[in-house]
């Protein structure tokens, strides 16, 4: 099982002390975050993909590239790729680039985007959305796995014999995560082509997270990928941790009361009992996470967001010692004594490259 | 008996609210008619001001709390609905337009629907054809023709005897026909989907 951090990078104020980190700090800040999730001992660094302030990372093979060069064992990835808005086409070559750059460390997660404007500002229009995201993924799907493509869709211009490069390497594509809050049409999606299935689970209360997994693996199974328990699932979940749970609550109050996302609406201790949300102990997130897989059954991926609301790059460190130090550790033997046998590991470039060459010895591009 | 359902909306703001007093007497009349027909009804009423916080919380978090989620399915999975509103500045109250914000799409389409509210005087009566109709037009969901309105006089004298019952009991028998039209609902599971992927990418 994988276990790492995802970033929105919004740019937000502390609103303890009105500071507001310029977009130049806030872009070193996530870069210093990943970095630091390769040093505590976890496995993935996701950055978000966004195209209007307050966030910052839109160019997100521009800093999983620098990433490559500056970690070792780090996998990095997206949450999300805009499969709607971005060129199929350049999705397919920005992200083989990064494959090459980084040796395989590296997979993406697919998703709509949640801003409505993104799409005309794209030249795409919003009520097309599960649309473009079903044929733009059918071409990325090929270009990954076709030397020469002809292609002719609804939404982008036909291509007649083209080839994207880099290919993948080793002829492996890039593993894909389709993630999703609440479209059953990606969750079908993913077990369609076998595909990873994310979901977001920190805005939602678990039983929405537990009927879309279930409708993913139902559907996985269905598609003749292996049986439900063999489909490839990740959840996203929030904490903010202090050795003493007192602590951490009353430090954390004032990031969640102004929050962007949920601010001036449902209380700390509402949200917390309604959605993953867990702030409190390491132990208490220990056991929090642990629960997950009651309802969702054993999975692959456990991403945490940490760097949000505002909170200064002292105190996301903090976090990532503490989850890096006390809570991952636990997790990672909790998770593996209670995996039931016959679950696959998480994906990987090098397992995958290992299968590819078994299934297919002759070929490669 | 065959049983059907029937959920009551209401939005007063008060306690004990004349809202709530019109919602219980369409109820009441609403069970009577289809009892005569032989069918058993079982009256859901959901006070909106209950689920105020929760509401608000919905709106600006993005999703239900478990007890609202339950009284949004309570209504949508009925077999008719009862919205019962107080006129405020010219319109349905703001509680009464979150609860209807906060369904899911498409949840209340081919839901017969009976419209009412209360008000001062009986100048804002009119507020039902030109505010209440319409919402529920967008939301796809069958009004019947009789709305009623109960202005603070309607409560006193023969005044209710003469015109609130008659309408009370005409708006009633108009929804309880919808009912008996129609098959008993089944709510569509929150993830069904309505075309296979080989449509999907086919691009139907």
């Amino acid at each position: 099982m994988q276990f790492g951090i995802f970033s929105v990078g919004d740019v937000t104020t502390d609103p303890t002390t009105g500071h507001t980190p310029t977009e130049g700090e806030r872009i070193k800040a996530i870069l210093t975050i990943a970095q630091k999730a390769e040093e505590v001992g976890l496995d993935v660094f996701a950055t978000g993909e966004h195209h209007n302030p307050p966030f910052v990372p839109s160019s997100p093979t521009t800093m999983l590239g620098y990433l490559a060069a500056k970690t070792q064992r780090l996998i990095l990835s997206t949450a999300t790729t805009l499969i709607t808005t971005n060129d199929p086409v350049k999705i397919a070559e920005d992200f083989a680039m990064l494959q090459h750059i980084a040796d395989g460390r590296m997979d993406l997660m697919l998703g709509r985007g949640n801003t409505g404007p993104v799409y005309p500002w794209f030249g795409q229009d919003i009520r097309n959305g599960i649309p473009l995201a079903i044929e733009n993924y059918a071409l990325l799907h090929r270009l990954w796995r076709e030397r020469v493509v002809d292609w002719k869709g609804k939404f982008r211009t036909p291509l007649q014999s083209y080839t994207s490069t880099p290919a993948p390497l080793d002829g492996v594509p890039p593993f894909v995560w389709h993630g999703s809050i609440r479209s059953p049409e990606i969750a079908e999606q993913a077990a369609y082509y076998g595909d990873g299935f994310f979901a977001n689970h920190i805005f939602w209360p678990k039983e929405h997270t537990q009927r879309m997994v279930d409708l993913y693996r139902q559907r996985f199974a269905h598609y003749g990928h292996g049986s439900p328990e063999q489909a490839i699932v990740g959840l996203g979940g929030q904490v903010f941790m202090r050795r003493n749970s007192q602590d951490a609550v009353r430090e954390f109050r004032p990031y969640f009361d102004n929050a962007p996302v949920y601010g001036h609406g449902p209380s700390l201790e509402e949200f917390t009992s309604q959605t993953p949300l867990t702030v409190g102990s390491p132990q208490q997130v220990i056991d929090r996470t642990l629960s997950f897989r009651e309802y969702v059954g054993d999975y692959q991926r456990q991403l945490f967001l940490l760097d949000h609301a505002g909170l200064p790059l002292k105190t996301v460190l903090e976090q990532l010692d503490l989850l890096g130090e006390e809570v991952v550790p636990v997790l990672r033997k909790e998770f593996a004594a209670r995996r039931k046998p016959g679950v696959p590991d998480a994906p990987t470039h090098a397992a995958r490259k290992a299968v590819a060459a078994a299934a297919q010895p002759e070929t490669g591009r | 008996m065959s049983a059907r359902t029937v959920a009551v909306v209401s939005a007063g703001l008060s306690v004990p609210s004349s809202t709530r007093l019109l919602a219980d007497q369409l109820a009441a009349a609403t069970v009577e008619q289809l009892a005569q027909q032989g069918t058993d009804t079982a009256v859901r009423v959901i006070e909106v001001r209950d689920l105020g916080h929760d509401l608000v919380n919905n709106l600006l978090a993005g999703f239900p709390s478990a007890q609202l989620s339950e009284a949004i399915e309570a209504v949508t999975g009925a077999d008719a609905l009862i919205a019962v509103t107080p006129i405020f500045s010219g319109s349905y109250n703001g509680l009464f337009k979150s609860f209807f914000d906060v369904l899911p799409r498409d949840a209340m389409a081919d839901l017969p629907v009976l419209i009412a509210a209360t008000g001062g005087t009986a100048r804002h009566s009119l507020a039902l054809e030109y505010a209440v109709r319409p919402l529920f037009a967008y939301l796809r969901a069958p009004v019947v023709p009789t709305a009623v309105f109960a202005a603070a006089e309607d409560w006193g004298g023969d005044e209710q005897e003469s015109t609130l019952r008659t309408r009370i009991n005409r708006a009633a028998a108009e929804l309880a026909e919808e009912i008996r039209r129609r098959e008993p609902r089944k709510p569509a599971g929150p993830f069904a989907l309505s075309r296979s992927f080989e449509e999907l990418l086919g691009g139907e």
